[in-house]
């Protein structure tokens, strides 16, 4: 006979990480996993949210129909994400006010990628091939991570990230076939792009202090660094494909390692933009705010309205 | 390869309708040329403004809804002009007819390029436009012409869905708080002037209607007043008086406004003409 | 800001015609029929489905986790329920 020993929360907690059981929202669970998880969940929510400004700006000027039209589905498919993202969070007991509240504040992060400016066309192009293929590159691990309702949310995001990448490399492949003014235009986007969309994948291992926990708790997959390795190897092809020049004049294959070596990443200005410096960071947090406070009537109304109809209908129940 | 379930519906969509063209006389087919063309820059414009919200919206799920309908009016209008431009025969496409003409020469009534404003101001304005676009459906779905009626029954149940959202909107922000009130009020003094010329048969439209091609209006603005009457007494707000009604949009005379939305829209072909994006 | 939130629904949707209803995820509306189009406009824009239902989160009781042994375990040894636990003669067909 074995005896029976007591398990502790903790211990059964563990047991399922170790054995790829996901982990539900009424399950016990350590603080700080909670509190790891809300934070970089919100903070995921956060930058579709914000994510869609550089690119909604361009809506109005897209160049023809069709483009308008991928345009619009792809903002619009953003919204969706950031709204599965805050509903994956909430089932961990943060309200979406409560999350709102730390973004438009100023206290919650969101991908610095997303303080940069769009100043053209091809810039739409540049973000839905670099911005969204270094996301989906983030995002596809995520599908697996430990805390159910966020693997099912990253799910239904990966399946809709499939067609940005592909529409804003069909933006990039028309205008490298295009005019010469096109061409520049691609390239000059692309040279402003490709080093803050390295930065996306954040500090370097030995800086990423809760990367090593997150891996144990399964939340993260694999660290940054082997993410940014792995989309520098993806897009040089790519980009040699589309005939740019990768703006990295260290670029270059390493037949040992079976990838490429790249130059140094500028990372005090990563850390310049997250502490709040970057070129749209004001810009980007007024529009939300503005969003927020103009919207407020409309909300409480909204609520107003339910309210009386509710007991009316008692009233007449 | 690219899985179809991972494609927006609004993507997908494209060039569905394959109905050859119809024997018309010269002179029919460009009165019907004028009238498709109309149609789709009303269907643009008003896309345009819904876009303008995205991103910027109360709520987020709002923000998806207002971009849920200027998709699938952008999706109409693009049906429609590449129905034009198939009626004009002269191998433009559907971008050169939106991209490449001035505002004199765009034919949306005035209510559709009326700025957003407030969300209020924007659930009236589609409201109103709503209600006479979803009775406006009904009809053109049996014209004669089958390319706009197969554009209509398409856009049907897309309008459909406007309609409720829009009502809705207009009942819960009437009947809300005191200051959701005041504004809609306040959208209704602003817009209402513009719901006139929805209605207002231009001699295009006149002849159209003579040939059967388009349905009459006295029966649309019937349904469409009593509609409208019914979700203003439940929103609580007032039926406007009689009153002056702006027209002119129909025939090019715009206001101010669509010069800017021109200009944002055509910015690119504009500079760079005669490329490919 | 301080205002109250629209409340939570959770949303169920049957992709196709004689499949049940499945918990797709959430959405926030002040009242069943936003709720209603709200969940349409957020969870159905690629054809996923053909029928919404959506209810208030608020009004969903779960069971325990901590029950979870108590509840299902004790069904593990009741293996005479599926039918593949009783033979049958490879000259009997269709049962
Ligand atoms: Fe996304
Ligand atoms: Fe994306």
């Amino acid at each position: 006979m074995e005896t029976i020993v007591e398990k502790s929360l903790e211990d059964i907690f563990e047991e399922k990480i170790a054995s790829e059981i996901r982990i539900e929202p009424k399950d016990w669970m350590p603080e700080k996993y909670r509190k790891t998880l809300v934070r970089q969940i919100s903070q995921h929510a956060h930058s579709e949210i914000v994510g869609m400004l550089p690119e909604g700006n361009w809506i109005t000027r897209a160049p023809s129909l069709k483009r308008k039209a991928i345009l619009l589905a792809k903002v619009q498919d953003e919204a969706g994400h950031g709204l599965y993202l805050y509903s994956a969070a909430e089932t961990l007991g943060t309200s979406r006010d409560q999350m709102f509240e730390d973004l438009l504040s100023g206290k919650a992060k969101y991908s610095s990628i997303f303080n940069y400016p769009t100043l053209s066309w091809a810039d739409v192009g540049a973000i839905g091939w670099l911005v969204d293929g270094a996301a989906i590159m983030n995002q596809v691990p995520l599908c697996r991570t430990s805390y159910g309702p966020y693997a099912r949310a990253m799910v239904r995001v990966c399946k809709e990230e499939s067609f940005h990448q592909r529409q804003g490399f069909e933006i990039m492949m028309t205008l490298c076939n295009g005019s010469e003014e096109q061409k520049e235009m691609a390239q000059e986007a692309f040279n402003r792009w490709w080093w803050p969309t390295l930065m996306m994948f954040g500090p370097k291992d030995e800086e990423s202090p809760n990367t090593e926990q997150s891996m144990r708790w399964k939340i993260k997959r694999f660290t940054n660094d082997e993410l940014r390795q792995r989309f520098v190897d993806m897009m040089v092809p790519q980009a040699e494909f589309l005939g740019l020049t990768v703006p990295d004049k260290d670029l270059k294959w390493n037949e040992a390692k079976g990838g490429y070596d790249f130059g140094a990443i500028d990372w005090n200005e990563f850390w310049n933009v997250v502490k709040g410096n970057g070129p749209c960071n004001k810009d980007r947090l007024k529009a939300r705010n503005k969003a927020q406070e103009e919207g407020a009537w409309v909300r409480e109304a909204a609520m107003a309205y339910a309210e009386k109809a509710a007991t009316r209908e008692k009233k007449s129940a | 390869m690219m899985d179809h379930h991972t494609q927006p519906a609004h993507v997908l969509h494209e060039l569905q309708f394959k109905t050859p063209l119809q024997e018309y006389s010269p002179e029919v087919r460009q009165l019907v040329f004028d009238y498709t063309l109309q149609l789709a820059d009303t269907s643009l414009i008003l896309s345009h403004r819904l876009a303008e919200w995205c991103g910027h919206g109360p709520i987020l799920e709002q923000d998806m809804a207002m971009t849920n309908i200027s998709l699938d009016l952008l999706g109409e209008a693009r049906n429609l002009y590449q129905y034009a431009a198939e009626l004009e025969g002269k191998g433009h496409t559907e971008d050169d007819l939106a991209y490449l003409r001035d505002a004199v020469a765009y034919k949306n009534p005035l209510l559709v390029e009326q700025p957003n404003g407030n969300f209020g101001d924007t659930v009236l304005r589609q409201f109103i436009f709503d209600t006479f676009h979803y009775f406006f459906l009904k009809e053109l779905q049996n014209s004669t012409d089958h390319r706009l009626a197969a554009i209509a029954e398409k856009s049907l149940k897309e309008a459909s869905y406007h309609i409720k959202w829009s009502s809705e909107w207009v009942i819960r922000l009437g009947d809300g708080t005191e200051e959701s009130k005041k504004r809609m009020e306040a959208a209704i003094d602003e817009l209402w002037t513009y719901s006139g010329e929805l209605f207002e048969a231009t001699p295009t439209e006149k002849a159209l209607q003579e040939l059967d091609i388009i349905p009459d209006y006295t029966s649309i603005k019937a349904e469409w007043d009593k509609h409208v009457a019914q979700v203003l007494q439940e929103a609580t707000l007032a039926l406007p008086q009689d009153q002056w009604m702006q027209s002119g949009g129909k025939y090019g005379r715009h206001s101010e406004h669509l010069g800017y939305i021109l200009s944002d829209l055509q910015y690119l072909q504009r500079t760079y003409p005669g490329q490919k994006w | 800001m301080n205002k109250k939130e629209w409340p939570l629904w959770e949303v169920f949707i049957r992709s196709k015609q004689g499949l049940d209803h499945k918990h797709v995820g959430s959405i926030h509306a002040a009242d069943a029929e936003m709720a209603i189009l709200n969940a349409r406009d957020v969870y159905t824009r690629r054809m996923e489905g053909v029928s919404i239902w959506v209810v208030e989160s608020s009004h969903i009781h779960a069971s325990n986790p901590e029950e979870a042994g108590s509840f299902f375990d004790p069904a593990n040894d009741k293996v005479y329920r599926h039918p593949t636990f009783y033979v049958v003669p490879a000259e009997i067909k269709n049962m």
